[in-house]
């Protein structure tokens, strides 16, 4: 089975529950397996096997409880973000300790976790990001700008709290 | 401040998705600004521990293995008359069909083969006059180029006497149609090159050879002449871009020669 762990690996990041993200990953294969006529060779497997689970979590009932409370994208996707300059606080909180970072995740939106774990842990290219999101590139790049942001944001608050 | 357009571009930078140009521009702007480095190196280790804490969840062997009995096919065990009957129905029919089809189509499927041969044989030309060394042995000299296929290609054939005529040898190569190895001489008439391509005739990737034809054509498509026929278990093809009346005149020699 393609993909398998690293799957698995994704659908608990969206779940955040072991037993659903087996459902979920179950599922995925089964409709990949009775659409694969779908697929047009040439293009990427991971993307279409990848949306095929995302697509299939968005319908669930945790995926639609995690889009309907936070919305998707609040701001407009052609925004240009202003540059920040990290100092030197920033700097160390990005140095956090994975457990930091771990929860700092766990608590992102939806939207903001999925881009950063298929571009940092799938490592997958904007392209393929792109084709897995069904958003346009441009898209890709501003979620995933404010996504770091985000993330940058909450590990701050925490570093702070202490 | 200088560095703002950089720090904007940073993550982009870092993900390797910026054009190659300012990926090297980006290279040495952050090589020699020590505020960019630092900030590149937090971005960096950010990253990674992303990229570690990510990897988290690892799926049980047995999940594995309810996933994989889930999607394997299943074999069906319960048959009921009825069902054979119909099975055995549908099984007939659509042997009928098929028969039908197969004997409408076969005519079809021997063109569609024989023009796949043509067009590999014009390749196989081609390419071969625009590579640098289009022949191997390169000889005018007929007991030169026949001897040197022994052991090369699995039969042997005659090379035909070009005196008192307009062609002359340039030499030879070995080619091969579908694995199928052959001798390929190259020959010159006038300032243009005409290929001869010999094959044994069964190893051909054909159901009947015999759809080969026998006689000159100008392939559909392809912008050259070209004549082919059987013989003694052999075929050959003639091919170039000389006029059919050359062509056919270095056949009728080769005709001759076997």
């Amino acid at each position: 089975m393609p993909h398998f762990e690293r799957l698995y690996n994704f659908a608990c990041w969206l779940t955040q529950d072991r037993q659903e993200a087996e459902d979920l990953v179950q599922e995925t294969y089964a409709k990949a397996l009775k659409g694969f006529s779908s697929f047009q060779p040439g293009t990427n497997f991971r993307a279409w096997i990848y949306k095929i689970l995302r697509n299939t979590f968005l319908t669930s009932r945790t995926g639609l409880k995690a889009t309907a409370t936070i919305p998707l994208d609040l701001e407009g996707d052609d925004e240009t973000f202003p540059a920040i300059k990290e100092t030197p606080e920033s700097i160390l909180l990005q140095r956090a300790d994975g457990q930091l970072v771990q929860r700092a995740l766990e608590q992102l939106p939806v939207a903001y976790r999925e881009v950063l774990l298929l571009c940092e842990v799938e490592e997958m290219s904007y392209q393929e990001i792109s084709a897995t999101l069904a958003i346009p590139m441009g898209t890709v790049m501003s979620r995933l700008s404010r996504a770091r942001r985000a993330l940058r944001d909450s590990l701050r608050l925490r570093f702070q709290a202490g | 401040m200088v560095c703002e357009a950089w720090t904007a571009k940073l993550d982009t930078y870092l993900d390797g998705e910026l054009p190659e140009q300012e990926m090297r521009a980006f290279d040495a702007h952050v090589r020699s600004c020590p505020s960019c480095s630092a900030d590149a190196l937090a971005r960096v280790q950010m990253k990674r521990t992303i990229q570690t804490c990510g990897k988290r969840f690892t799926p049980s062997a047995e999940f594995r293995k309810r996933v994989q009995q889930s999607i394997a096919p299943k074999p069906q065990h319960s048959f009921s008359l009825g069902w054979v009957l119909a099975s055995a129905a549908v099984v007939i029919a659509m042997v009928a069909v098929l028969t039908s089809t197969y004997v409408g189509t076969r005519s079809d499927r021997d063109l569609e083969s024989r023009d796949r041969v043509f067009s590999e044989i014009a390749d196989l030309h081609v390419a071969t006059l625009a590579s640098s060394s289009p022949v191997d042995v390169v000889s005018t000299d007929r007991h030169t180029v026949k001897p040197w296929f022994q052991g090369k290609i699995p039969f042997a054939f005659n090379l035909p006497e070009l005196q008192n005529t307009e062609f002359s040898l340039l030499g030879g190569r070995m080619t091969y149609l579908d694995q199928t190895p052959g001798a390929h001489l190259i020959y010159d008439v006038r300032k243009h090159h005409i290929s001869v391509f010999v094959f044994q005739e069964r190893s051909l990737p054909l159901k009947s050879p015999a759809s080969l034809g026998e006689n000159s054509l100008s392939p559909k498509n392809l912008p050259f002449n070209m004549e082919t026929w059987s013989q003694g278990g052999l075929r050959y093809f003639v091919i170039g871009d000389a006029s059919a009346p050359d062509i056919d005149s270095l056949a009728k020699l080769f005709k001759a020669a076997s």
